[in-house]
């Protein structure tokens, strides 16, 4: 029999043994896998897209989401009949799931047909019928799993069956069904869900015209349900919803109230997507939402990609969907696209990549960093790193730093749909209201205040001052000569040139306020700005705005508050200039000038109105111009408004932001497009050349190390010689 | 003892009330149930109808701390106050605003704020202990004069600065660690370490000259002169009398300091990417989501009191003259 002993510790084997400790970091430094790649090593050369989040999305339910960073899943997930093309300029709408287009009808009052041409104050109702191409199946999904005998496995869950369940992966079953007309009048109907708080529902309400009685139908009926005790799963298909109606298997038909072509981009947004009611029921049982289980957290969809993991505490995934209908890169775009290869993919079956990675990021400067080792593939450039990466050509361009060059970063901008604008409360005595006073005294304002400098000193040039409300890319914004802002510039020598302070001043002493006193009774004019942010880097800002007034002689009294006093403010009408901003919903001048109608005024309305602006030509031209189809006439329309908003002036016009990308040489098809929300299908990477990068960029330097360690220890030296002196020495000495 | 630890816990529940009253007044005065509805239901299109029905599903649309309009009891118990405060107290955190389960959020933050507070605080003290005795053994040498400065240069710098100073030269320059981000597991380690590293070096200058302090005191008195006159040697003397009696100040600021390590760490764990419980407080004081921030206050205080009452209790472990009655 043999009996295990332990050997005894040999002298050297202690020192083997730290010496293999130090030796471990320099060994794992001649392996193939940076010492500060934050992903596992089974990620190598996978063809994974790595970005980030800084803030849990709140919504991911189609129909409560309105935000741009929960429509970066939401769009990759859920696919509404109809998609902005990827390539095209301006922006173009094209089928998704639709077949084709829809089909658009018009009805007068007494239900007769209309022609298409049928001016629009004829029109009583619309009719758009959209059929959706068949064959198309929804992601694997626990809702869709059924039994042997064909019942469905997960929708009469009880309390002992969830035990075991925290996240959707342990349903260990999954299923699919056919995407069917169904499902979009389904989610159509949930916009006036009593628990859903659709944003939209209200705007809908106007067009819909049961919408509003449905909800409320809907709202008895879960409370009478609720009371009975069963549940509260409302099945929407027993609630019949009179503006919708499925008309076969594959088509539905939505009847507006009027025309309303904007019907269209909306049917672009996940608003519109389609909902299986097999998810809304699975999502409705007892013990899910205690699980963090909903709607609003695991989303159910057709699109290219699936979410597999949402924890916004750490991470979310979103993963190609195996049941995707398929789809292929488009053929044509606009000029130039060839050329910066954005057509070299045409015609392949999307989607490139296989998942995507988002890690919570909550900070700028890490990501940035991560960025430049090729831990992301894509970034923005924040006001820290601006100079970092980008440059200025004389002519004015903006170009990366050599540094970025070398790396192969790339840069791709886009003017965003986008308005950043100070407004004047018309409802304040001083500086609102239709007078001629007040009227002048806010142009000569616009004039003083300089947003060409504004643009290069805070924005780093990232933006184009704005002529007026439309930005460029939608339709009706006019460029050159023909769509300056004739109150505020000049055209000089082919380009806008910001009129003189002299023309402010002169403006101001016409409005009764000479060297920017009031005339009659001689006190100085003070403006009351409305702000919200009093950060350190808010304070130069504020500076500026408060030197841009002094050049007219006026006085600018600051009002810092936070968001939730300003918003209230503003409710009230106690701001009297203000901040403020509005990112486009769809590429429509109707959805920029109804920030000026007047019966949306904030006060009276609560609409978004800020500037509670109010001119009666001005609402009837936009009454007529809403409804109207693009062309030459509804161009004429847009441009009378701009120019009445113009001489108005209830904004000073501000900027468009321009929206600067960076990516790597390994990424492609980069072009931006701000419409879109499905846009990662198109996007590509090249995994190896990344590993091959990765690896070049961040190789450990050990270095510094070593000295550190040899500091370390020549500096103990002394410290030991003094202890040994100590302990040497007898107790007279060491006194 | 344990009628001292049951006393302790009677008298913490007129603090957490009281606590939970202030958090209440002081979220309150800042925002009101309509800018809470207002910023869960986002800034477009959000119309007066969709704030009412928002506030009256989640029980915001009751008064404050009085419901005047309500008979008898009623009139304290039907107020958000009350209806809020009382499942605390059960530790049922409810669910956010978003609708997510609170106690879940915080069981799966916990675990990386404790990786990286346990860690910092146990190797902090032990760092900033030794450097300590070192200091208190070299006392008015160079070293020791050198030593203090170093500690001042280092309690003089923000925390910050070494955040981001570690990210630029450890995960930048070096390329040693990655700059930010966690995993679970032992995949967790690369991400922790740089963190821990920069939460012990920001506390040496404060942590050794607080506890070179209690050294010198100690190291003056009768009992250290006897051992020395036994023949002990100095580090002898440090180590084994000295420290030992040193003990009960130091378990004063660390041991209260231990279940507060739950909490987090909000500046590491924001720019290292760390999900703790640190950055989740802050997430929702900015998000208006009062149900996480007052069950985050809540169990910040339910803590702070245990650590109270642990701190009194390791007394009778290190000196037995301490009797808890």
């Amino acid at each position: 029999m043999f009996r295990q002993t332990r050997k005894p510790n040999r002298p050297g084997q202690a020192n083997r043994f730290w010496l293999l400790a130090l030796l471990l970091p320099l060994l794992a430094a001649c392996g193939p896998q940076p010492w500060n790649n934050p992903y596992p090593a089974a990620q190598r050369g996978q063809n994974i897209l790595y970005s980030s989040f800084s803030e849990r999305p709140k919504h991911l339910d189609p129909v409560r989401s309105y935000s741009s960073n929960e429509y970066v899943f939401l769009g990759q997930i859920y696919e509404p009949p109809l998609q902005y093309h990827f390539l095209k300029r301006p922006y173009d709408l094209e089928p998704l799931t639709a077949a084709a287009m829809p089909e658009v009808a018009y009805f007068d009052a007494r239900g007769e047909r209309l022609p298409d041409d049928a001016p629009a104050d004829r029109i009583a109702w619309s009719e758009y019928t959209i059929r959706i191409r068949p064959g198309i199946r929804y992601q694997p999904h626990p809702a869709f799993a059924r039994d042997g005998q064909g019942r469905y496995r997960y929708l009469n869950l009880t309390e002992a069956d969830l035990a075991r369940v925290r996240t959707l992966a342990d349903f260990p079953e999954t299923g699919t069904r056919e995407l069917v007309a169904a499902d979009y009048v389904y989610q159509i109907k949930r916009l006036a869900h009593p628990r859903t708080h659709s944003p939209i529902q209200s705007l809908m309400e106007d067009y819909l015209a049961h919408l509003g009685e449905y909800g409320r139908t809907l709202a008895a009926a879960l409370n009478a349900q609720q009371t009975a005790g069963e549940g509260n799963w409302l099945d929407l298909r027993r609630f019949p919803l009179e503006d919708v109606s499925v008309v076969d298997r594959y088509t539905y038909r939505i009847r507006i109230k009027g025309k309303y072509p904007q019907l269209l981009y909306w049917l672009a947004m996940p608003f519109f997507a389609p909902m299986p009611w097999e998810a809304d029921r699975f999502y409705a049982q007892p013990g899910m939402a205690e699980r963090n289980l909903t709607l609003d957290w695991y989303p159910v969809g057709t699109g290219a990609y699936m979410l597999t993991e949402n924890n916004p505490n750490r991470r979310m995934v979103l993963v190609r969907n195996p049941n995707f209908h398929g789809a292929t890169y488009p053929t044509e775009g606009e000029p130039g696209d060839r050329a910066k290869g954005w057509l070299d993919d045409a015609g392949k079956p999307l989607p490139f990549i296989d998942k995507v990675i988002y890690s919570l990021e909550k900070e700028s400067i890490p990501y940035w960093n991560k960025f430049l080792q090729g831990y992301y593939d894509v970034s923005g450039v924040s006001s820290d790193s601006f100079d970092q990466a980008i440059q200025f050509t004389q002519g004015g361009e903006a170009e990366l730093t050599p540094m970025m060059k070398a790396k192969g970063i790339r840069l791709v901008t886009a003017v965003q749909a986008s308005i950043y604008y100070m407004g004047f409360n018309m409802l304040d005595p001083v500086v609102g209201g239709d007078s001629e006073r007040a009227r002048l005294l806010r142009r000569a304002i616009s004039i003083a205040v300089d947003y060409e400098e504004f643009i290069s000193i805070f924005a780093n040039g990232r933006g184009i001052p704005a002529q007026g409300p439309i930005p460029p890319g939608i339709f009706g914004y006019r460029e050159g000569r023909e769509g300056i802002n004739p109150y505020v510039y000049d055209w000089v020598d082919g380009r806008a040139r910001r009129k003189p302070i002299a023309e402010a001043k002169r403006l101001l002493a016409a409005a009764g306020y000479p060297d920017g006193r009031d005339a009659k009774t001689g006190k100085p004019l003070l403006i009351h700005l409305d702000v919200t942010g009093g950060g350190p880097e808010d304070k130069a800002r504020f500076d500026w705005l408060r030197k841009q007034f002094r050049k007219i002689d006026l006085q600018l009294v600051i009002r810092n508050t936070d968001y939730n006093r300003f918003q209230e403010k503003m409710r009230k009408g106690n701001a009297q200039l203000f901040q403020w901003g509005w990112n486009a919903d769809y590429p429509d001048p109707e959805n920029f000038l109804f920030l000026l109608y007047g019966p949306n005024g904030k006060v009276r309305r609560g609409g978004e109105n800020a500037a509670n602006y109010a001119n009666p030509e001005f609402d009837a031209l936009f009454e007529r111009m809403k409804n109207m189809d693009n062309g030459p006439e509804r161009q004429a329309l847009v441009d009378r408004m701009v120019e009445i908003a113009r001489r108005d002036a209830p904004w000073i016009w501000g900027f468009h932001p321009r929206q600067f990308t960076l990516h790597h040489a390994w990424y492609f098809n980069a072009k931006p497009n701000l419409m879109a929300h499905n846009t990662l299908m198109y996007r590509r990477i090249d995994p190896q050349l990344r590993e091959k990068l990765r690896a070049e960029w961040n190789r450990p330097v050990l270095w510094p190390l070593w000295v550190l360690l040899a500091v370390f220890v020549i500096s103990l030296v002394p410290a030991v010689l003094a202890w040994r002196r100590r302990e040497r020495a007898s107790a007279r000495e060491a006194d | 003892m344990f009628a001292y630890i049951v006393r302790r816990v009677l008298y913490a529940i007129p603090i957490l009330i009281g606590v939970n009253l202030l958090t209440f007044t002081l979220f309150f005065v800042v925002n009101s149930p309509d800018d809470m509805a207002r910023m869960h239901l986002g800034v477009k299109r959000v119309t007066p109808e969709a704030i009412e029905k928002w506030k009256a599903e989640r029980g915001y649309d009751k008064p404050l701390l009085y419901n005047e309009r309500a008979e008898g009891l009623q009139r304290f118990t039907a107020t958000i106050f009350f209806e809020k405060s009382v499942s605390l107290f059960a530790f049922r955190f409810g669910r956010a605003d978003d609708g997510r389960d609170i106690a879940w959020d915080i069981r799966q933050r916990m675990w990386p704020s404790l990786a990286i507070a346990i860690p910092t605080f146990l190797l902090g003290i032990l760092v900033n202990i030794t450097f300590a005795m070192l200091l208190a053994f070299f006392r008015a040498t160079y070293i020791d004069v050198w030593g203090v400065v170093l500690c001042v240069i280092l309690m003089s710098i923000s925390t910050l600065f070494y955040i981001i100073g570690g990210q630029y030269m450890v995960g930048k320059l070096l390329h040693l660690v990655p700059i930010s981000g966690y995993d679970s597991g032992t995949n967790a380690f690369k991400f922790l370490v740089l963190p821990i590293v920069i939460g012990i070096i920001s506390g040496i200058g404060a942590g050794t000259r607080w506890y070179r302090t209690i050294f010198l005191e100690e190291i003056n008195k009768d009992y250290v002169r006897t051992a020395r006159a036994k023949g002990l040697s100095e580090l002898r003397v440090l180590f084994r009398h000295v420290l030992k009696n040193a003990m009960i100040p130091i378990l004063t600021g660390a041991v209260v300091i231990i279940p507060l390590l739950f909490m987090g760490s909000l500046l590491l764990e924001s720019f290292f990417g760390i999900p703790g419980l640190g950055s989740y407080t802050i997430d929702a004081i900015q998000a208006q989501d009062f149900a996480i921030v007052r069950a985050m206050v809540f169990l910040g205080s339910v803590l702070y009191i245990v650590g109270l009452v642990l701190t009194d209790i390791s007394y009778t472990l290190v000196d037995p003259r301490v009797r808890l009655e």
